[in-house]
């Protein structure tokens, strides 16, 4: 088994009571059906979850933490941008 | 070899063809062919169990050795049950000369059954005992066991026996997906590299004449089958050689064809293979008998 071919795969479980799929954590296979079933052999033992999602890491595309400060820090303070800093005139009823 | 007490040497022992009360002859064929259900389970269980630790990767090895733990688990069932049914019946000896391994008088238990019972009373099929070997025959192994007890637990869950067939519902999930698991192996290294086709092949001609057992009925699965207990081995032979078929032809394997198939592990005659699996397997509680941990 040459280990190099098989890419790394994250995958991501949504719990019995869940809304969204979390990630779990990582596996290697050599396809979409094997990482799905490793991923159940793995992080569904103890009934963590009732759907799986897999998806390769190389499509997992992150934001540089070193740009955090740029993209992040401007949004802090732009009260305007919340609908509660509106008042709504009265005659406004069903918005 | 002759043992001492031997059912066909011994007249005093009941026969299945004696016109003794129907009831224990059910209650006998019962609790054998619950034994074998157990054994089957078991004795795959363990093999796979030898993985643990030593998977070839990761998540095969936690693969593996959840799917041990699945039939061991199987296994256990089926024994509480076989030990409930023994301890109702205390005169229970066996027609077919089983030594459940306690004393006499005493109530048995499903480690009785697992630890104490030695090879020619295990009533597994002869394919279970086969070594691990490599990758490619555990999961043939796996994939031809599996897609046995994928039909039988399928027809089990009518048997007019109830525990077996609630046994059999719970079972028929885990089959399931071992089925899913080991054909898709089986295609992966059927239709792999040049290496990974060769240790498929010769796990292929190691295997096959073991599965014919899996379909020919002993006498107490006769018996049970026409009490409505059991399920019809000629009747998941064809669905199992339908799937086999399908895989195969996936997987660049031949089926073989007019193979002399092997036989008796259901009747406690095994190839030497188990002998060494129990001693294994059951050298802890021989050597501390009733000990827990």
């Amino acid at each position: 088994m040459n280990e190099k071919d098989w890419p790394l795969w994250e995958v991501f479980i949504r719990s019995k009571q869940g809304l969204d799929h979390k990630h779990a954590g990582s596996l290697h296979a050599a396809d979409a059906r094997m990482a799905i079933e490793n991923a159940r052999d793995v992080y569904t033992r103890r009934m963590e979850g009732v759907s799986i999602w897999v998806v390769e890491s190389k499509y997992v595309h992150a934001s540089n933490p070193d740009e955090a400060s740029s993209f992040y820090d401007p949004a802090n303070d732009k009260v305007y941008r919340h609908p509660t800093f509106y008042k709504l005139p009265e005659e406004l009823k069903n918005m | 070899m002759v043992r001492q007490n031997h059912p066909e040497s011994d007249k005093s022992r009941r026969d299945i063809s004696d016109s003794g009360p129907a009831d224990l002859n059910r209650e006998a064929a019962l609790i054998a062919y619950t034994l074998h259900l157990a054994d089957n389970a078991l004795v795959t269980g363990h093999r796979n169990s030898e993985w643990t630790g030593h998977g070839p990767i990761l998540e095969q090895d936690i693969a593996i050795s959840n799917i041990a733990l699945d039939l061991i688990g199987q296994a256990r069932n089926f024994y509480q049950y076989a030990a409930r049914l023994i301890n109702q019946v205390p005169q229970f000896i066996g027609p077919w000369g089983d030594n459940l391994g306690s004393l006499p008088g005493t109530l048995i238990t499903e480690d009785n059954l697992a630890y104490f019972r030695d090879s020619w009373d295990f009533k597994n099929c002869l394919l279970a005992e086969q070594p691990r070997g490599d990758w490619a025959m555990t999961i043939l192994r796996q994939f031809f066991f599996s897609t046995y007890q994928y039909y039988l637990y399928t027809d089990l869950q009518s048997s007019r026996d109830h525990q077996i067939a609630a046994i059999s519902e719970k079972a028929f999930k885990e089959a399931a997906y071992h089925l899913q698991w080991s054909s898709e192996w089986v295609v992966r290294l059927g239709d792999g590299t040049n290496e990974s086709h060769i240790r498929m092949q010769q796990a292929l001609d190691i295997l096959w004449p073991f599965t014919g057992e899996l379909f020919q009925l002993a006498d107490y699965e006769q018996y049970a089958l026409s009490n409505g207990l059991a399920a019809d081995g000629a009747l998941i032979k064809s669905r199992w050689e339908r799937k086999v078929e399908e895989i195969f032809a996936e997987a660049m394997l031949a089926v073989p064809r007019n193979v002399w198939m092997q036989s008796g592990g259901k009747q406690g005659r095994h190839t030497e293979q188990l002998g060494y699996l129990l001693a294994e397997m059951q050298s802890l509680q021989r050597a501390y008998p009733g000990n827990e941990w």
